[in-house]
């Protein structure tokens, strides 16, 4: 079953959205498990 | 062009938006406020980092939570009206990935509780996803008109692990807390199903207005409004607090009771709009923030406990 055009071009912004905000997600970790790092030495 | 989107729906992948609905943002909001309360209003200190983290570990469980349950739910929802709009019976999202997202935010929720906060916390957090998506969801909600008392206790913990959080153990405080939250939900739940109950009915699940009719639901909701009253203010008897949230607890429990009586004592007289019951609901949501924001007023301005 070939996807349309149409259909072809919400799967790529679907997919781009979905990495992006999981991009997000794993840069807002490393900046947590950082945060958490510091406030547990330094603590 | 309707049965074109549903032969393709299901070939597409699910966008970001689709899966930040199905952790319910909503009820999270009340979640994430209630448990930064508990935590605010415990005695002791917790570094501002590792207090967001406890905060943010409560809200990705309940996120978790929530996606467990609409996994679960998924048939039940698309026959409300209400719930008919959420991604999974919109067929947005494939039900294996729900249930795979949700367990992963509550692993990683009460995973990161435990390593940065503290594991009795993480122990709690973990007893009530296991209660909300198990207990709840899963188990009694489909069996019994008492599944909004029961479902309760899970809204409940949030201020429990809060304060836990910053203390590391269970006493009679948090517990007050968890107790007020419990005893607010079935009359907040159940003015919210007296008007959408015609939904609970077709869908089959057993919600008290329709089991035991509206005249006993009412009739219980006044029950636990004048419980609410009591269980309110014994954090200010029991000494755990001071005036600022005790007036504010009587004044809140009472305008609760006042709102409650008149649709605790009318019946359905062709009066559709049901507007005691619309009004108790949307004040039932203020009624929860308003004393919260007082029980930790009356810990920052007075320092008790």
């Amino acid at each position: 079953m070939a996807l349309t055009p149409q259909e072809e071009e919400r799967l790529k912004r679907a997919r781009k959205g979905r990495n992006i905000a999981l991009g997000l997600v794993l840069l807002a970790m490393v900046v947590l498990f950082y945060a958490i790092t510091i406030a547990k030495v330094s603590g | 062009m309707a049965m074109n989107t549903v032969s393709t729906i299901n070939a597409m992948p699910a966008e970001w938006r689709d899966f930040f609905a199905l952790t319910k943002p909503r009820v999270m909001s009340l979640v994430v406020f209630t448990g930064l309360c508990g935590l605010l209003a415990a005695p002791g200190n917790i570094h501002p980092v590792i207090g967001f983290t406890a905060v943010l570990c409560i809200a990705l469980g309940a996120g978790g939570a929530g996606a467990l349950n609409q996994w679960w739910e998924a048939d039940i929802d698309a026959g409300m009206k209400r719930t008919a709009r959420r991604p999974l019976p919109q067929g947005r999202l494939r039900r294996t990935d729900a249930r795979d997202f949700g367990i992963a935010l509550c692993a990683a929720s009460v995973i990161i509780m435990g390593l940065a906060v503290h594991w009795l916390a993480a122990a709690i957090l973990a007893g009530s996803i296991l209660y909300y998506a198990i207990i709840y969801t899963i188990w009694l909600k489909p069996r019994t008109p008492q599944n909004i008392v029961i479902g309760g206790g899970a809204g409940a913990f949030p201020p429990l692990i809060g304060w836990v959080a910053v203390t590391g153990e269970i006493t009679l405080m948090p517990v007050l807390l968890f107790a007020i939250i419990f005893v607010w939900t079935p009359p907040h739940f159940w003015a919210l199903a007296l008007f959408v109950q015609s939904d609970y009915a077709k869908v089959g699940i057993p919600m008290m207005p329709v089991v035991a009719g509206e005249a006993a639901t009412r009739r219980q909701m006044l029950a636990y409004a004048i419980a609410l009253l009591l269980v309110s203010l014994a954090p200010w008897w029991v000494g755990g607090t001071g005036a600022i949230y005790g007036v504010a607890a009587l004044v809140l429990s009472g305008l609760f009771l006042l709102l409650t009586l008149p649709v605790a004592l009318r019946r359905r007289d062709g009066d559709q709009a049901m507007r005691p019951e619309k009004r108790l609901f949307a004040y039932s949501v203020f009624y929860l923030f308003a004393l919260f924001t007082a029980l930790v007023a009356d810990r920052l301005l007075l320092g008790q406990g």
